[in-house]
């Protein structure tokens, strides 16, 4: 009994301590974070009105949000794009990620994953500008076709489409798709392999039956890390597509600071938001399935 | 060599990655307003007149001053919450560390605009200050995860054998964890740094009427005239991020040797 005390004790010093170490950063983290999403979500049930703020609570913006024409489009729009972006990052950066870790010589590894890594360090403006400069109508492939004789006229497809958007998101995530499955690749056991293909199987269902299934956390992590942070994204409709393709983000500063709607603008951010976590959750579980699935 | 295919699609994918950024020593060199094919010839033109203009150095001034504050402060707080999380085990563990490291799942858009909403409802006046703050929020899950693996990697028995030896919590951190993390601090710094001096959307909204380096260039795109002179500027600023990322990998791999880890490479 006397023992249990006193590990109790340590117990709740131990909690005690590492409270006081984390609180700085959580207190930040509360003010800064914490209170101002509050603060969203608050607005995102008044009324904003040109007296100013209603005080009753209601889900009139959600339902002007949800049932209003350009909200929808946009929504399914951003929607659209980022999952584009998605599935050509992810389904691009796999097979690197895959040679980096199975074919590449441990020690040069790290080079390879620093090459990967330089770019995504490098200006996100600039990158997206050089984008609209090598996809624009006087761009540099219409310039440089023509120059060749390829073409007469300068394409047109390929400016400010959601394609060129999508292109360049694509490449702007290029390294945050890599990594995560980089790593799950990395912890799997080469034994299975062999494992597998001493029990028959050929190189390919190898592949299909024991690596991709085993680099799936990876696979859906990396899907996280591009979905999100794209469907929020506010440069790349700006620049290229030209003003002419808002997504979310751009609704969202229009809406808030150009019309001054401080609870429509909340409701609609609130609603990306929530699309953002119905996505996450549903690759959460995913996820989960495939990680009970291996330990079966 | 088993997979030629293999490979020869990893250097296709790379030349993709860097394509885009070869263009952009071939047109801040190019003697021609245009940025298209055929090059005209070469000039440092556009260098000059990067170097004359003065709102330039104004932002860049400010993007610096921001960025110092940011990776600092940011990189404090990663200590303190890295430190905790991998010491100690407290109730709430998971959802705290969970919120800090939130802003990193978070579009950014809507970071900033809930930060906006705030600092507008309790008066505060838009400035540098108030980008830092913004910066210094999405900055700290990026040094708490680099900080992690750096307190993860150390040896639990070094810390008690300085307590053995006579020391104090205060001068064990100072004389064998501080040491020993300092590699990864040190990465932190510079990877906080940069992603600060990149950061667009929250300077861009909280910045008020204060021009930081990223809304600088955001609003020279609008003029066709400055395109040449904004790919030198972009020149300049690929070269200075790839020097600051060599001494932070140097120092990432440096601590890894110290530690005696294994290196698993990258940042992330």
């Amino acid at each position: 009994m006397n023992r249990g005390s006193s590990s109790g004790r340590f117990r709740n010093t131990e909690a005690a301590n590492g409270l006081m170490m984390v609180s700085p950063t959580a207190i930040y983290a509360v003010l800064l974070l914490a209170a101002p999403l509050i603060a969203v979500v608050l607005y995102s049930l008044m009324v904003d009105s040109k007296v100013g703020l209603s005080a009753g609570l209601t889900f009139d913006n959600y339902i002007k949000v949800w049932t209003g024409r350009i909200d929808q489009a946009l929504m399914l729009r951003s929607l659209t794009v980022s999952a584009m972006v998605t599935l050509v990052t992810v389904a691009l950066a796999y097979p690197v990620a895959y040679f980096v870790s199975f074919h590449v010589r441990p020690e040069r590894k790290s080079m390879w994953i620093f090459l990967i890594t330089i770019p995504f360090w490098t200006s996100y403006l600039i990158r997206v500008f050089l984008w609209k400069v090598i996809l624009g109508y006087n761009g540099v492939i219409n310039s440089g076709l023509m120059n060749l004789g390829i073409i007469d006229e300068p394409l047109t497809v390929i400016n400010y489409s959601l394609g060129s958007m999508i292109m360049t998101l694509a490449h702007a995530y290029a390294a945050f798709a890599i990594l995560p499955i980089f790593v799950s690749l990395e912890k799997i056991d080469r034994s299975f392999l062999e494992a597998g293909q001493d029990l028959g199987e050929s190189k390919l269902m190898t592949f299909f039956r024991v690596t991709l299934p085993l680099s799936m956390p990876g696979v859906i992590a990396a899907v996280l890390i591009v979905f999100i942070p794209t469907i929020g994204d506010y440069v790349t409709p700006e620049l290229i597509g030209g003003g002419k393709l808002p997504m979310i983000a751009n609704r969202i500063e229009a809406i808030m600071l150009k019309q001054n709607d401080k609870a429509l603008g909340s409701a609609i951010a609130m609603t990306a938001m929530l699309i953002v976590a119905a996505v996450a959750v549903v690759f959460l579980l995913l996820n989960r399935r495939f990680l009970k699935g291996q330990s079966k | 060599m088993k997979n030629p295919s293999l490979k020869l699609y990893a250097v296709a994918y790379l030349i993709f990655l860097y394509a885009p950024i070869a263009l952009l020593p071939l047109f801040a060199f190019n003697d021609s307003k245009v940025i298209a094919f055929p090059l005209a010839g070469f000039t440092t033109n556009w260098f000059a007149e990067m170097w004359a203009d003065q709102q330039l150095f104004k932002a860049f001034g400010n993007s610096l001053l921001i960025a110092v504050c940011a990776s600092v402060l940011a990189t404090t707080l990663g200590i303190f919450a890295a430190r905790a999380s991998t010491r100690y085990k407290f109730p709430g563990k998971a959802g705290i560390l969970g919120l800090i490291m939130l802003p990193m799942v978070l579009p950014e858009m809507i970071v900033s605009m809930a930060l906006l909403v705030v600092l507008i409802a309790i008066g505060v006046p838009l400035s540098i200050f108030t980008i830092i703050l913004g910066h210094v929020l999405i900055c700290t899950p990026f040094a708490v995860a680099i900080l992690t693996s750096a307190f993860q990697s150390l040896d639990r028995s070094l810390e008690e054998a300085a307590y053995d030896l006579g020391e104090t919590p205060a001068s064990t951190f100072r004389l064998i964890i501080l040491p020993l993390v300092m590699p990864g601090i040190i990465s932190s710094l510079l990877i906080c740094f940069t992603i600060s001096l990149d950061e667009f959307i929250i300077a861009y909204f909280l910045g008020g009427n204060q021009t930081v380096l990223s809304v600088y260039i955001f609003g020279q795109f609008r003029f066709p005239a400055k395109v040449p002179a904004v790919m030198a500027l972009g020149f300049v600023l690929v070269c200075i991020s790839i020097c600051l990322l060599t001494i932070a990998e140097y120092f990432r791999r440096r601590g890894i040797a110290k530690t005696g880890g294994k290196d698993t490479g990258g940042f992330l």
